[in-house]
């Protein structure tokens, strides 16, 4: 069986040392291509990106025990691709040949990606040579052939609010054939900034990966750290840790629940959502002095410690908002026009997001019972034990039914660390390493697990990695979309709602 | 829905209104916005929001400014989907290299008079990003700016004042041109 010789693969080999707290193999490549078997046939790809000289893929699987990484030395710039035997894989393949310059050999896929022709460089992590700036709109996307196919360009700069990406729709009258979407807009080099870079300076990089997501990013880069150092963190701070991180999940939610609800043109609900968010959003400022309370969390703690009168206005603002959100559920429920058009839209297979390892919503609402605060725990969620919403239906109306029930669990969550926070210090100094190590942490983020791995020397960060959740919920939105009304992306689109800055970099 | 429906219409407003302390601001700030864009453009201008890179936390507090608490639109502002139908851009984000030349369309597809708002840090000077290979910087490097809002991000109360200072400084310019 495939699956058991990665399993095979690995027994009995030594880890590299100082890679905390999960273990790195360094492999060869046969090692490598055995790996891409096992991603064929079932194991989880966490997470695929350049190093100096190398690659790195995060797996997770039953038959490894706990989740590991993987590493390939780069000879002559190329590597054998793994995704062509496991598509998830191909993206992720993609923006490394974009960024280190490194070919993934038989890759299915070889066209840029992250790289519009833009930067003035080829390969700007890797041999960093100057490149002849490209037309943007040069891009060579997939052919649809057939009787009565239009073609409808959508962005970068979209109707909405939103962040830019380009999407190419092929519609048979109003049913969408194919969706392929064009991403990269908003990269910025973030992998690049994170290289030599001091501590706090590349904590507040990482908080910036994805404005939606800056405590869970936040968050998952202190823990990096923490674990490559060993450091320890107060038990006051990883309460409020936790507190932060439901309030973010809850402010994100009721916005999205909202706005599905409003691109299924029922803007009702989407003001009461609003204005509960809002309610959440003033707390959290309240309580953290920032409303969506970046740069809070911090390697070794927290920034500011919380007072009885912060915990006190989050708590009144949850008494506030529950009844409220009780009403808003209960008018989704009984609101069979709404239901119209979120039932049965924008189906997500379970094999798809088992096969692409996809988390949040977009997981949960197709049958993956797969949640980080559970499953690769951490505290303060190791020692509790709560309700993981998983659906089967895999629709707009299960994503939206997930979110609902996460937001339930999220408030209990928040109560039961504020009746009983512990008192002390929220924030520890951080141990003088003077040798370099590696760390590793995935977070439960409101749209999924996020993923940080980092290399630290002294005082600096040497490399670092950020993986969101949208990497590998991108691409199922396209399979999402096929065959349905054109119409109704906008509620597919939201229903997902992944990040374009933070799948970007 | 008839319940919600109904307390929704009859109940009391939850948009802020008059004259709480921390209220007062956004109150002053409303009133004096409504009065500019009176003069300036009758009634109402139009925003379009151009995303030039941001990490999205920008957007979220923009988003906020039509939420019922701030309610942008009962100043007369409101947000469009068309650089065509607008009479300002609103910017966020450092200008990555592969937004570059969509700002610029966009720009150019925005009819005059026309005014630039840079919001946010990275839109005002390029924040976090400065230094990296993927960003041109802050978006004066691409478009002129007419104003700039700082803040990472500017919470909503920030960009309802900013919006009237550039109220002010567009009437300025209107007198003289």
């Amino acid at each position: 069986m495939p699956k058991n010789r990665v399993a095979d693969l690995l027994a009995g080999r030594a880890p590299r040392s100082g890679h905390h707290p999960w273990p790195r193999y360094e492999i060869d490549a046969a090692g490598w291509d055995a790996v891409g078997q096992g991603l064929a046939a079932g194991v989880t790809l966490l997470g695929f990106w350049g190093d100096v000289g190398a690659v790195h893929a995060a797996l997770m699987a039953p038959e490894l025990g706990g989740p590991c990484i993987v590493s390939l030395a780069v000879r002559a710039g190329t590597f054998p691709s793994l995704g062509r035997h496991h598509p998830p894989a191909i993206r992720p393949e993609r923006a490394i040949c974009d960024l280190y310059g490194f070919v993934a050999s038989d890759a299915p896929d070889a066209r840029p990606w992250l790289d519009h022709g833009a930067w003035g460089l080829r390969a700007p992590l890797g041999s960093r040579t100057s490149a002849a700036p490209r037309d943007p709109v040069d891009y060579d996307f997939r052919p649809v052939h057939g009787h009565g196919l239009h073609q409808i360009p959508v962005g970068p700069v979209h109707a909405g609010i939103i962040e830019p990406g380009h999407f190419r729709f092929t519609a048979n009258g109003e049913t969408v054939a194919r969706l392929e979407a064009r991403l990269g807009y908003v990269h910025k080099g973030i992998d690049g900034l994170l290289t030599d870079c001091d501590l706090e300076r590349a904590a507040r990089i990482a908080a910036r990966v994805s404005g939606d997501v800056t405590v869970a990013a936040s968050f998952a880069f202190a823990r990096a750290v923490e674990a490559a150092l060993g450091a320890e963190v107060p038990a006051r701070a990883q309460a409020l840790r936790g507190v932060m991180a439901e309030l973010e999940r809850i402010a994100n939610h009721l916005g999205d629940i909202g706005a599905i609800c409003n691109d299924a043109a029922f803007a009702l609900l989407h003001a009461h959502t609003g204005i509960l968010r809002e309610r959440v959003l003033a707390a959290s400022d309240r309580a953290f002095g920032h409303r969506l309370m970046m740069d809070q969390i911090v390697p070794g703690g927290i920034a500011r410690d919380l007072d009885g009168e912060g915990a006190r206005a989050i708590l009144a603002t949850l008494d506030a908002i529950a009844p409220r959100f009780a009403e808003i559920v209960e008018e989704y429920d009984e609101t069979p026009s709404l239901q119209d058009r979120t039932c049965t839209t924008g189906i997500v297979a379970p094999a798809l997001v088992a096969a692409w390892g996809a988390g949040g919503h977009v997981g949960r609402a197709s049958g993956r019972d797969f949640d980080a605060r559970r499953d690769l725990p951490y505290s303060p969620y190791a020692d509790m034990a709560f309700k993981i919403p998983v659906l089967a239906a895999g629709d707009v109306d299960a994503r939206v039914r997930v979110r609902i029930a996460e937001i339930e669990v999220s408030m209990v969550l928040i109560r039961i660390w504020l009746d009983d926070l512990p008192g002390g210090p929220v924030r520890h100094a951080l141990p003088q390493v003077a040798e370099a190590r590696e760390g590793v942490a995935v977070t439960e983020a409101f749209r999924g697990d996020l993923l940080v791995w980092l290399r630290v020397a002294g005082a600096r960060v040497a490399r670092c990695h950020v993986r969101d959740a949208s990497v590998f919920q991108w691409p199922l939105l396209e399979a999402a979309i096929e065959k349905n009304i054109v119409a109704d992306f906008p509620l597919c689109n939201k229903s997902f709602n992944c990040s374009y800055s933070g799948h970007d970099l | 829905m008839r319940t919600l429906l109904l307390r929704t219409l009859f109940g009391a407003p939850a948009t802020i209104a008059a004259p709480s302390a921390a209220d007062l601001a956004l109150t002053e700030t409303g009133r004096a916005l409504e009065e500019r864009a009176r003069k300036l453009f009758g009634r109402a201008i139009t925003i379009r929001e151009v995303d030039a890179g941001s990490c999205n936390g920008c957007e979220l507090e923009v988003h906020a400014l039509n939420n019922a608490v701030y309610d942008v639109e009962r100043f007369g502002i409101r947000f469009a989907a068309s650089p065509r139908h607008c009479d300002v851009l609103l910017v966020t984000g450092p200008v990555s290299h592969n937004m570059k030349v969509a700002l610029e369309r966009t720009y150019a597809a925005t009819p005059a008079p026309k005014w630039v708002v840079a919001a946010g840090d990275c839109a005002c000077g390029c924040g976090v990003f400065e230094g990296s290979y993927a960003v041109v910087g802050a978006v004066d490097k691409v478009i002129p700016v007419d104003l700039h809002i700082k803040g990472c991000p500017p919470r909503p109360i920030d960009l309802l004042r900013g919006l009237i200072a550039l109220m002010e400084k567009a009437t300025a310019g209107a007198d003289t041109r």
